[in-house]
């Protein structure tokens, strides 16, 4: 009965994770359509682009409205690597601030109903975690030559105790991109199909169904905060591993 | 779970995100960020100046109390020193016209001294003579002899010496 009242299989709560195309592109063989994915990808960047240019053309020594959001996202991402990293730190903070953004946006468009939510795709978050992990470990090279080995190697470790730390040094190194890739796309999965399982409920229950809407409606708020958290997360992290590579330990 | 099935479709995603992250990228490192570091640093610079300006002000403002406050204390010490000339003075004045008074007061009670000193004399002659005179007078009254002046004299003389 339940299964009836509200579409069956048909309405899985994974469906809106369905990368659906819509203009088809193919470039030697190459499937790079526009998909809805990318066109949210647009739309973030464009948003971004509105808030942080457009918002700030008056360059008003007291910022209106949208000058103090971007000052504040600015102020904000800033704070973080000043935090994390130091001085040194700012050579990357476009890079940190672009990725604090794009993964920002991208998690609070995902919370628009009807919208597509591109973090919770493990294609995006792997290779943008493989992008960072990628860059750090040039970055450590380029710095340290082959010195950069000596991160595997804990300070204060007696030397009979090398067998064991390195290899776990070394595979917790190579888990990272893993870790940061899963965490975003593990956190967007479960809260969006949660969402949708208790919006299943609210027709299925009649009258009843206030009390999953309102699980919703709390649910939501949360979600909005787990966006910010995540997109904040991926950018501490990645401002960790960049601290790691230009100091080592 | 589609981000496992649709496979095809990762290559189409990896492309648009780093077309995407890319445009972003360069529109936010070339265009947002140096002008919001300008904004940022300019706003910086005002706080600073205006701080410092304001710095300025409040020690120009101390140093016009300090020279008020000293105004202020000159012109006190200035006034209790006039206050006490004109004490003294005063003072002085008092005291020469004290001095003059008594003086006068002096001389004054000295002269009535001595004025009633000679009337008191005059007096006492004057007794004396009409006491001569009555003697000689009772005396010859009484027992019809003539006493001489120089003898009646002495004999009032002899009874106001006895008398004290």
């Amino acid at each position: 009965m339940a299964t009836d009242t509200h579409g069956g299989e048909k309405h899985s709560p994974l469906e809106q994770f369905e990368i659906k195309e819509l203009i088809p592109i193919e470039i030697g063989g190459n499937d790079i359509s526009f998909t809805n994915s990318a066109l949210m990808m647009v739309i973030a960047v464009a948003l971004i682009v509105l808030l942080m240019v457009v918002g700030t053309r008056k360059q008003a020594m007291i910022p209106g409205r949208w000058q103090a959001i971007a000052e504040m996202f600015y102020e904000f991402v800033a704070n973080l690597i000043r935090d994390t990293v130091g001085n040194e730190g700012r050579k990357y903070f476009p890079f940190i601030f672009t990725l604090f953004m794009f993964i920002l946006f991208g998690n609070m468009l995902g919370m628009v109903p009807y919208s597509f939510t591109f973090t919770s795709h493990i294609a995006v978050t792997f290779a943008m975690a493989m992008v960072v992990f990628l860059g750090v470990t040039i970055l450590g090279f380029a710095k340290h030559g082959l010195h950069f080995f000596s991160l595997f190697v804990p300070p204060g470790v007696p030397i009979w105790m090398w067998p064991l730390m390195i290899p776990i040094e070394v595979i917790s190194y190579l888990s990272r991109p893993i870790s940061l890739a899963m965490r975003l796309f593990a956190n967007m999965l479960a809260g969006h199909t949660l969402l949708k399982v208790f919006a299943g409920f609210v027709p299925a229950l009649g009258a009843a169904g206030i009390l999953p809407l309102a699980f919703v409606g709390a649910l939501t708020g949360l979600e909005m905060l787990i966006a910010f958290l995540q997109a904040y997360v991926f950018a501490i992290l990645t401002c960790l591993y960049i601290n790691d590579a230009l100091h080592l330990h | 779970m589609p981000q496992l099935e649709q496979i095809h479709t990762f290559l189409s995603q990896i492309f648009w995100l780093v077309v995407t992250f890319g445009l972003l990228y360069v529109v936010l490192w070339k265009a947002a960020l140096p002008r919001m570091s300008t904004i940022l640093l300019e706003r910086q610079q005002r706080i600073d100046e205006d701080i410092r300006k304001a710095e300025t002000f409040k020690q120009e403002a101390d140093e016009a109390m300090s020279v008020y406050e000293k105004a202020v204390a000159d012109a006190r010490s200035e006034a209790q020193a006039v206050i006490r000339a004109a004490n003294d003075k005063l003072a002085a004045e008092a005291a020469t016209r004290q001095e003059a008074l008594s003086a006068k007061i002096k001389r004054d009670t000295a002269e009535a001294e001595e004025r009633i000193g000679k009337a008191r004399a005059e007096a006492v002659e004057t007794i004396h003579t009409v006491a001569v005179q009555a003697a000689q007078a009772a005396t010859s009254r009484l027992i019809g002899a003539d006493v001489p002046a120089d003898e009646a004299k002495a004999a009032v003389d002899a009874a106001l010496q006895g008398r004290g």
